[in-house]
Formats: C-alpha cells, sequence, structure tokens
C-alpha cells in the first residue's frame, strides 16, 4: 500500500500549498504542479498498470478522491482570492465624494416670466384664452374705450408716453380686451381672457418707479357673470399665488372702465395677518384691481349690457415678485444682472 | 383731503367710534383713509407759558432772557433767540424733560452764562410743515391767543389733540372733498343722519347790490353760474385759533380772516370762492369771458401769466383780475386795507380748468374741485355761509342781494333699477327691505314696487347716473365681505395659448435647457441702437415727448439691448454671460397710424459656457458654439423648408468674416455669428457672439408633424474619407456633393476632421468625413457601396479639386 501512502501525503502537501497560496498566480502554479499532465497524481495513475489488478480499482478510486479533494480546495480558494482582488480592486478605485460633480449648461427663466406663467396656467385650467395685443396703441383704444374720453381727470398726460396725439405706448393691458370684446362671437360661448403684456407709464425710473412694466389682466363676460363670481375668482386666484391659506378682502376703489370697482387685498403671506413689515402692519396686501365692467365698455364693442355683464382684474406681475421675493428694486427687473436672474431657480 | 376727527363729530355722533374704527370702517366702504395722525403724538411735557419780562441777553447779540409764568409758583427763566418775543406775549414752552418734534429731548441747559430751563418754540418745533405756518409765525415763536391759561398743555388750544384721516378720494367721489361730503358718507355707514348748523344771514336793506356790482357771462357753457356778493366794511386781521387750526389740521395756511373765510368754506362746502378787494377792481362790472391771445396776467403767486383763448378768465370789463377757479389775480387780492369785499360764487366747465391749471402747472384746492364737480345745491349756501361769517369775524356789513348768472336748474336725478338686476349682479338675495334701507341710509329717496326700485339722488351725490351706479352703492353698504365667493357659471369652453405662445415658451425652455438665461430689457433706446442690427428697412418710431434720449426710441432689434445687459454684467465681474430674449420690434409703417410690431428671438453668449473647473479646461463660446446650439434649435420647429447658414457681410455692427444669415428656403430670418470687434469695442465688450431671429417667420412657417419611421432591421455600413481641398473649399460644398453623388443608401453625411497646419500644403487644408449607409429594405450589399462611395470620391476629385488621402 505504498501508493495508498503516497498519494495521501501528496494530498496534505498540495493542501497546504493551495491554503499559503496567496495570489490567483501562485495558486495557478499550484494547480498546474500538481493536476498536470505531468503532475504526480498523474504519475500516480501512470503506473497503475504496474499494480496488481486486484489493486487498481482501489487505487484508481483513491486517486480519484485526492484529485477531486484537490481541485475542491483551489476552487475554494480561488473564490477566497477572487473576492479579496475585488475588495482591493474597490478600495483603490474609491473616490472623494465630496468634490464637485460636472458642471452643465442651464439657463433660467426671468422671474418675472415665471409669475406669469404661473398665473397664465392658472386661468388656462379654469378655460381662459391667453390673449396679446400691440404695445403701441391708439388712443382710442388704450383711453377711450375704457371710459377715459379726453381731459377726463382720472387720464393724466403725465403719466402717457404719446408717439402721435394719436398713437401711443399702451399704459395698461385693458386695450387687448376691447379689441377681443369687439370680435368675440358670443354664440361660440363666453368670452374669458387673461392678457399679459409690457406696459409703459410716463415716470422716472428709480427703486419704486418703472417707465416700462408688466400687466396680467383678466376678463369674462358672459350672461350671468357676478361680484360674487370675481370674488370667487380672485380667492382662488389669491390661494394659488400666495397659498391656500390666503384669503381676500374686497374694497370699494375707482376705476373709470368698471363699476363697481374694487381694490382686492390678500392677507399677509409673510405673517399671515398678523402685521409686519411687508404688510406695514395692517395684515393685508394691496395687490390687485378690478370692477365688473362698466356698461358703456361693454356697449362700445356692441356688447348688449342688458343681456351680457362681466367682470375684470388686472395686476402687476413686478410687485407679485418684489412682495414675493422681497425684492427691493423695481430697475433690477430690466438690468438682467446674471446674479439677479439666477436667484430664482426654485420651482415651487 | 385731510378730514378732522373732531369737526367731523360736529355734523355726528362720533362717540362710540375711534378715529381708527372710523377710518377702517371708511376704507372698507367707500373712500381709502391712507393714515390717521394724531398731531401732538410723540409731544410731551409742552405748556402755555407767559412771558412776564423780556431782556436782552448780555452776550448776546440776539439771544433774550425771558422770565417766564408756566402756572408754578416761581417764574422760570428760559433763554430765547427768536426775533419776535416780546414781554406780554402768550408762548409755547417745552419744559426741561419734554419732547419736541423728532423725538427730540429739551434740557436744563446753560446759554452763555444764563441758564435756561426749557425753551420757547415755534410751530416748526412741534412738527408743523412750514406750508401751513401763518406768515407771521414762519421767523419765529408762535403767540397763542391772550386767554391761555399759563401751565397748560398747549395741545387743546392748537388743536393737535384732534386726529387727522388722510382721505384718498377717487376721481368719481369728489363729493368727498368737502366736510359735509364727508358727514354724509360716514353718516350712511353708521345709519346716522349728519346735522347742519343754519346759518342766518343779515343783509343791510339800505345798501343794494346794483350799486356796486353787475356781472355778466360772455358763454354759459364756461361757466353756468356766476355770482358776486358784497360785504362792506370788514376789518382785515388775523383769525380767530378755532379757524386757524381747522385750516392748519387740512393742510392750508391760514392768512388773514377773509381769505380764511373762503378757504374754510371750500372745505365744509367743497365749493370754492373767491374774495376780490371790490376797490381794486376798478369797475362795477365783471365780464367772465376766454382770455384772448397773449393777454396777460399777474397771479397771486406774483407769476406773469401769458393766457391762451383755452383758459376762462374773470375780467373788470376791461383786463382779466382773475383766472377762472384757478387762482386769483395780484392786483385785486386782500390785504390788510381791504374795506369791501367782493365775494365770488361761481360754477366752471371742468374741462377747461382741467386744461388751464395743468398747462400753467397750477393745480390748486380750488382747481381740483372744479376739474372733479361740486355740489351745485349749495353753492348760494356756501357763499351765504361765507358772507355770514365775514360780518361775524371782519365786522362787515353785507350788501342785499346777488349780482347773478345761474343757467343751471338743480335737480334730483332719478335712477332707476331691478331688485333683482341688483342681485344678478352682485350674486347676492338681498331683500327688498334691506335694499329699501341701505338707499335711506345713503339719505336718497327709494321707492321700490314689484321688483322696480327707483331711487331719488340729490345733487351732492353728481357721480350717480346709472344702474351700475346704484349697485355700486348697495355693494358696498351691503358689504363686500358679505358677498358669496362662487365661479362663474357660464358654459365650458377649452382655456390654451395660441400656437405663437406655445412656440416661444418652447423657445424658452430649450434655450434655457441649452445654458441662456432669459433677460427682459427696456424697450424704450437711443435712436442709434434702436436702428443697428436691422433685418429690413424702416424708419424708428419716436416719442413726442421723451423724458431722456437715452429712452426716446423703440426699439428694431433686440441685441441692442442684450448688449447693454452683457456690458452691465461684465462691467459686475459676470465675465461668462448667456443671454436671450424674446419680444417685440418696432417697424415704421408709412400707411398705417401703428407701427409694425414683430415677434423676435435673440441672444448673445460671451466668455464660457462651461468654466475651466479641477476636471479640465471649460468650453469657450465660439461661433459654433452658438450655431449648434441654433441649428437644434431649429430642428425642434420641424420646419418643412429648408434652412442654410449662408456667408454674410452686411451687417455693420456684425464681424464680416464672422457672420451667417440663417435662411428658410432662401429666404433671410435671422443672422448669427460675432460682434463686430469694432462695435464690441465701441460698447466695452469681450468677444460676443450674438443671434437674432424674426420669429413670426418661424411662426409662420410651414411645419410637418413628426411621423414615426420603423427602426432599421437591417444593419448600416460606414465609409471614411479624407480629402485634401483649397482651404476656400467650404464644408456645405464638399458636403452637397457628398449628398448629391451618395447614392440612395446614403444616410448622413458626418464631418469629424479638420486639419490645417503642419504637413499639409499652405492653402490647403485636410477634411474627413464618414459616409453612413443603410438599406432600410435588405442588408447591405459591400459592392454596392464600394461602388457607391468611389462615385463619391471620384466627384469630389473632379468636381472640387479634392485630393483624396
Amino acid at each position: 500500500m505504498e501508493i495508498k501512502t503516497k498519494l495521501e501525503s501528496l494530498q496534505n502537501e498540495v493542501l497546504n500549498k493551495v491554503k499559503s497560496s496567496a495570489d490567483l498566480k501562485s495558486l495557478d502554479q499550484v494547480r498546474v504542479a500538481y493536476l498536470g499532465k505531468k503532475g504526480p497524481i498523474t504519475e500516480v495513475l501512470r503506473g497503475m498498470k504496474d499494480l496488481d489488478p486486484s489493486e487498481r480499482p482501489v487505487v484508481g478510486s483513491l486517486a480519484n478522491v485526492v484529485r477531486d479533494a484537490i481541485q475542491e480546495a483551489i476552487e475554494e480558494r480561488k473564490m477566497i482570492l477572487e473576492t479579496e482582488a475585488i475588495h482591493q480592486a474597490l478600495l483603490e478605485e474609491t473616490i472623494d465624494v465630496t468634490l464637485p460633480g460636472k458642471q452643465i449648461a442651464k439657463g433660467q427663466s426671468h422671474v418675472l416670466t415665471q409669475i406669469m406663467e404661473e398665473i397664465e396656467d392658472l386661468f388656462i385650467s379654469m378655460g381662459y384664452q391667453v390673449i396679446e395685443g400691440p404695445e403701441v396703441e391708439e388712443d382710442n383704444y388704450n383711453f377711450e374705450r375704457m371710459n377715459l374720453p379726453k381731459n377726463h381727470p382720472a387720464r393724466d398726460m403725465q403719466d402717457t408716453f404719446y408717439i402721435t396725439d394719436e398713437v401711443l405706448l399702451r399704459t395698461h393691458t385693458s386695450p387687448v380686451q376691447a379689441r377681443t370684446m369687439d370680435k368675440h362671437d358670443f354664440s361660440k360661448g363666453p368670452l374669458k381672457m387673461v392678457s399679459p403684456g409690457k406696459v409703459y407709464r410716463r415716470d422716472s425710473d428709480d427703486a419704486t418707479h418703472s417707465h416700462q412694466f408688466h400687466q396680467i389682466e383678466g376678463l369674462v363676460v358672459a350672461e350671468q357673470v357676478s361680484m360674487a363670481d370675481l370674488k370667487g375668482t380672485l380667492d382662488l386666484f389669491a390661494k394659488k399665488l400666495f397659498g391656500k391659506d390666503r384669503e381676500i378682502r374686497l374694497r370699494p376703489s375707482y376705476f373709470p372702465f368698471t363699476e363697481p370697482s374694487v381694490e382686492v387685498d390678500v392677507s399677509c403671506f409673510k405673517c399671515g395677518g398678523d402685521g409686519c413689515n411687508v404688510c406695514k402692519h395692517t395684515g393685508w396686501i394691496e395687490i390687485l384691481g378690478g370692477g365688473m365692467v362698466h356698461p358703456n365698455v361693454l356697449e362700445m364693442s356692441g356688447i348688449d349690457s342688458s343681456v351680457y355683464s362681466g367682470f375684470a382684474f388686472g395686476l402687476g406681475p413686478e410687485r407679485v415678485a418684489m412682495l414675493k421675493y422681497g425684492i427691493d428694486d423695481i430697475r433690477h427687473f430690466y438690468q438682467n444682472d446674471l446674479r439677479f436672474l439666477n436667484q430664482f431657480k426654485v420651482k415651487e | 383731503m385731510n378730514v378732522s376727527y373732531k369737526w367731523l363729530a360736529e355734523y355726528l355722533n362720533l362717540e362710540s367710534i375711534t378715529p381708527e374704527n372710523l377710518a377702517d370702517k371708511l376704507s372698507r366702504t367707500g373712500i381709502e383713509v391712507e393714515d390717521v395722525t394724531v398731531p401732538q403724538e410723540g409731544l410731551k411735557k409742552i405748556v402755555v407759558g407767559h412771558a412776564v419780562s423780556v431782556v436782552d441777553h448780555p452776550d448776546s447779540d440776539h439771544l433774550h432772557i425771558c422770565q417766564v409764568d408756566i402756572g408754578e409758583e416761581e417764574l422760570s427763566q428760559i433763554v430765547c433767540g427768536a426775533p419776535n418775543i416780546e414781554a406780554g406775549q402768550k408762548i409755547i414752552v417745552a419744559l426741561p424733560g419734554s419732547r419736541i418734534t423728532g423725538n427730540k429731548k429739551i434740557k436744563k441747559s446753560k446759554m452763555r452764562g444764563e441758564v435756561s430751563n426749557g425753551m420757547i418754540c415755534s410751530l416748526e418745533e412741534l412738527g408743523y410743515s412750514d406750508k401751513v405756518i401763518p406768515k407771521k409765525y414762519a421767523e419765529g415763536i408762535y403767540v397763542l391767543p391772550e386767554n391761555a391759561e399759563p401751565g397748560e398743555e398747549v395741545f387743546s388750544y392748537l388743536a393737535m389733540d384732534d386726529a387727522i384721516l388722510d382721505l384718498s378720494v377717487t376721481a368719481n367721489r369728489a363729493d368727498a372733498l368737502s366736510m359735509r361730503g364727508v358727514a354724509h358718507e360716514v353718516g350712511a355707514i353708521y345709519n346716522q343722519k349728519p346735522v347742519f348748523e343754519t346759518v342766518e344771514l343779515n343783509e343791510d336793506a339800505t345798501e343794494q347790490i346794483e350799486n356796486y356790482m353787475s356781472v355778466a357771462v360772455e358763454n354759459t357753457e364756461d361757466t353756468p353760474v356766476y355770482s358776486i356778493r358784497i360785504v362792506k366794511n370788514v376789518k382785515v386781521k388775523e383769525s380767530p385759533m378755532w379757524l386757524q387750526t381747522k385750516l392748519m389740521n387740512a393742510g392750508i395756511r391760514p392768512l388773514n380772516n377773509i381769505v380764511d373765510i373762503t378757504n374754510y368754506i371750500l372745505l365744509e362746502y367743497g365749493q370754492p370762492l373767491h374774495a376780490f378787494d371790490y376797490d381794486q377792481l376798478n369797475s362795477k362790472e365783471i365780464l367772465v369771458r376766454r382770455a384772448k391771445q397773449d393777454e396777460i396776467l399777474v397771479t397771486l403767486d406774483e407769476e406773469e401769466r401769458k393766457l391762451t383763448p383755452d383758459n376762462i378768465v374773470i375780467t373788470n370789463g376791461v383786463k382779466p383780475v382773475a383766472l377762472a377757479g384757478v387762482m386769483g389775480g395780484l392786483d385785486s387780492h386782500i390785504t390788510d386795507e381791504t374795506v369791501t369785499v367782493a365775494l365770488e360764487a361761481a360754477l366752471f366747465e371742468p374741462i377747461s380748468v382741467r386744461k388751464t391749471a395743468k398747462e400753467l402747472n397750477l393745480r390748486s384746492e380750488s382747481s381740483s374741485r372744479f376739474e372733479k364737480g361740486i355740489n351745485m345745491a349749495t353753492l348760494q349756501q356756501a357763499s351765504e355761509h361765507a358772507a355770514a361769517l365775514m360780518v361775524e369775524l371782519g365786522e362787515g356789513t353785507v350788501v342785499s342781494g346777488i349780482s347773478t348768472v345761474d343757467t343751471v336748474d338743480v335737480k334730483d336725478v332719478v335712477v332707476t333699477t331691478t331688485l333683482s338686476k341688483i342681485n344678478r349682479s352682485l350674486g347676492t338675495e338681498i331683500t327688498k327691505e334691506k335694499v329699501k334701507a341701505i338707499f335711506q341710509q345713503l339719505g336718497f329717496g327709494v321707492e321700490i314696487s314689484a321688483d322696480k326700485v327707483e331711487v331719488v339722488v340729490p345733487p351732492r351725490r353728481w357721480d350717480i347716473h346709472i344702474e351700475a351706479d346704484l349697485i355700486e352703492e348697495v355693494a358696498r353698504i351691503y358689504g363686500y365681505d358679505n358677498l358669496p365667493s362662487t365661479l362663474p357659471k357660464t358654459e365650458s369652453i377649452p382655456g390654451g395659448l395660441s400656437t405663437k405662445q406655445r412656440l416661444v415658451r418652447h423657445t424658452r425652455r430649450f434655450l434655457e435647457d441649452a445654458g441662456l438665461t432669459q433677460a427682459i430689457s427696456y424697450v424704450l433706446t437711443t435712436p442709434e441702437k434702436a436702428s443697428r442690427f436691422m433685418m429690413r428697412e424702416s424708419e424708428a418710431t419716436q416719442l413726442d415727448m421723451p423724458m431722456s434720449e437715452e429712452r426716446s426710441t423703440l426699439r428694431m432689434n433686440l441685441l441692442s439691448g442684450l448688449l447693454d445687459d452683457v456690458h452691465y454684467n461684465l462691467a459686475h465681474n459676470n465675465s461668462n454671460v448667456a443671454l436671450f430674449e424674446t419680444g417685440r420690434v418696432f417697424y415704421k409703417e408709412t400707411d398705417h397710424i401703428l407701427p409694425h410690431e414683430q415677434e423676435h428671438l435673440a441672444g448673445v453668449l460671451t466668455g464660457s459656457m462651461l468654466t475651466t473647473d479641477w476636471q479640465g479646461e471649460g468650453q469657450k463660446v465660439d461661433f459654433y458654439v452658438l450655431k449648434g446650439i441654433l441649428e437644434e434649435l431649429l430642428l425642434t420647429y420641424g420646419l418643412v423648408g429648408k434652412i442654410d447658414y449662408v456667408q454674410e457681410a452686411n451687417y455693420t455692427e456684425m464681424h464680416p468674416g464672422r457672420t451667417a444669415a440663417i435662411t428658410l428656403e432662401g429666404k433671410e430670418i435671422g443672422f448669427m455669428g460675432q460682434i463686430h470687434p469694432v462695435t464690441a469695442n465701441e460698447l466695452d465688450l469681450n468677444e460676443t457672439y450674438a443671434f437674432e431671429i424674426n420669429f413670426d417667420a418661424v411662426i409662420e412657417a410651414e411645419k410637418e408633424p413628426t411621423i414615426y419611421r420603423s427602426i432599421p432591421k437591417y444593419p448600416g455600413m460606414t465609409r471614411d474619407v479624407a480629402l485634401l481641398v483649397d482651404e476656400t473649399t467650404t464644408n456645405q460644398q464638399i458636403a452637397d456633393v457628398i449628398v448629391e453623388k451618395g447614392g440612395k443608401y446614403l444616410q448622413h453625411v458626418r464631418l469629424f476632421d479638420l486639419y490645417q497646419g503642419e504637413h499639409i500644403a499652405t492653402g490647403k487644408k485636410s477634411m474627413a468625413y464618414t459616409l453612413a449607409y443603410l438599406n432600410p429594405e435588405a442588408t447591405l450589399v459591400e459592392e454596392e457601396v464600394t461602388k457607391a462611395f468611389e462615385e463619391v470620391k471620384t466627384a469630389l476629385a473632379k468636381q472640387l479639386n479634392a485630393e483624396i488621402r
């Protein structure tokens, strides 16, 4: 049984070598050295022909057992070594996750555009059309059709940029309403519109005045439109723009193109109505104007004011932005300083 | 309009209503109250003093040492520098430890060695504006009436314990530009009927107006009412305290009893009056007429006014003595010597008064009321009241009768509406009884039968003519807070944006995603900047009366504004700028009164899009960075027509070698390239790239919808070719040849290398392209591709003299 002993000591020898292999390369060397064609196991098997035929099966099976054990040990060791190698590689690949990321080029919408789009989208969802009109207007559409005849006290030359006696830079977006009412076919449904755009007033620019600014006005004309509908619409609007806890209150006011006319206060979104600097300690912020469309304005567009009624409202996106973000100088909107424009990245 | 709470309390019971509550209620119901101020607020320990003796300070040329009775056992010594201090006067004393205006604390001190226990005050030191302080006391201390009690607080003497409500009266509510009007309004809110004292005027039966004056009016449309009353033997002097303090609290400077009375009546009734010195009129007749061209009048403010026929003037039959409803003349104004007063009460046409006041820049309390209308019902009552006060305060006698031209029939106005109309307009269910009560509260007559509501509106509310006016009255008295909150119950119609609006929004998003930030610049600019980067010929549109050259002309390009923005950013150390703008440009149209407004899109890039960071070099902007953005943007519009970039040297503000016209089917719709270095230099800019596109052309252009094409099932093949060509040969020329000769399976051509320099002959460049082939129907046959590729190479060699490398 010399061979048997030999095989067993061979097994022990190899298993030790496998165990002590430090890397995949030396492990492979062990495999080739012992299991290869010129290795000792093969040699044992080759020497079988010299054995007694009765011993052959015993030795043969023992040789196979030994070979399988060695193979298994090698595989096992290989797994361990491979896992270690991956660990090592990962360790070496570790990076500083606090380094800055690769820049991407990304621009911004102007803050006024953001506010106007938010308002447009709210009214679109309620079935309004967004309608634009000329910035250079006829005196007729800008004033007379808004129930402001020439020399009306509410119409002050100081505030208007005239180009000729009859042509001017619009002072509000209201002329768009007159132009739209002229064309609207009420047999196709009510008129529901918002008109955003630039308007101009003859003013010297300073922190709170700008000769160019924006307005959004809304108009609904239909057979059954009431002041309560205006109140409900503006309430929804205030909640959408300034938060769901906002309330509104209407105060009587005067605009030549609406009767009754109201100014609309929104409960202060900074202090919630308790009083702070933003609301000048009143709890309310004046933010909108509106009213029921004056019958003269309807009639001048050929709309029968005994059948149709309407409401209109308007606001200035600059004022909204200044209040909402605490912007202290209206000129920022038109200087286009990137340090200003890039502040309004957060989209709510 | 400054409204005195105490004055108002003469007409109404305000016992349980604080000034703050009143202000809030007024604001919520009708007239906005901007502010409530109590003049004495912030002041303390300011008392009446009696200057018992006044001697000159030995060490000063202007200081006086005064021994003042301040209601204590011993006299108090106070040093005073005022030139008008005299012994015997009752004066205002700020005691040691007191606070005067501006929260300034007064302490006991020494002035040039003499103890001063506080300070003797002027009105300015109590916070009065110098616009209301009587001229007599403007340069010194104020003197209180003799009956003032030493040691008592001065505030009640000066009516500084009153509360003043600052009413912001809108143009339609001019009825609230008088105390009586405000009293009616407040009465309506609290359901009280204001009570006004009746004034008895005793005329001197022995004197008849006919012997003094006869008035005539040239045009009763200009002057529907004109009347004169005569008050003789008046003594012109200082008004009593109650009158002076009422005027000062209303923001009007007291002058003398006669003028103060007219101002008082203006405040009480809203009726402007004018007092002439009768003897200075030098005439027993007055003619109201239009001024002659260039006629001259020296007004009260000592300004010489050159008049035009737009102005209504009061004349003495020969020459103007006053500008109707605006300002009196200097020659006939009330002086200390005046004995006989001619008191005018009139109604002038609003538009003419407004024009005159505006042209001459003479807005007065009087003109602002005539402009907006007055209560015609109280015109003569106001005049009588004034005359009665001139008797009471000026010791005058009133001549019997008035000389007048009066063409106005003062009547109540009847306006009708219906209950259902009111409720329909407001969205309410207000009862008949409530509506009736509201109109009664307002002091209007009201009859309601079935649905019909008939309202009789008195002349004091001349703003109410139509149904909507009545509805407003109901709404505000009923309370806007009590209105329901509903949404219009109209037929549903889809809302939305127009195609143009959607394209503009898409374009904004695209450019933002490409790294450009949206700018909004000024539309008004200089004539020069307005006319730069012109994409078509047009004259500029200019303002008639610009406020500055800088903002005088409507832009005809967006780039000028964007370049101003770039300049601003560079000056503020933002060296990498990528901006775009959408907006209108304005081209003058000879046959239209309005200019043509064209929507444009423009952008600018300077510096780097991505800056150098720890991972490597940034991306400096150049022509091709910009072009890449535009190519992709234009692709997203799905234009049917072909876009080309054509070398363009005609824009004077653009680099002639680095500018391309952007054409759609051969028609220019915009341009892009580098700003001309000379222009950039003028504007202090670095190397800047820019584009401007006529966005209306994009909006109007035919577009094709997206149609799905199946993903190729068969593999494609590519072939690369490198060419050596003349450096003047363009990429477009080469690409055109390749596409033309590429065969039916050529899918696209991509330039992947461009080289010029070492190893390349001078005047030559090397360009390398990848040609991609695909047959969507079958696997490509190698020989077919090779054959097609060979044809391309042959054509390139032949047509462009290219050397295939």
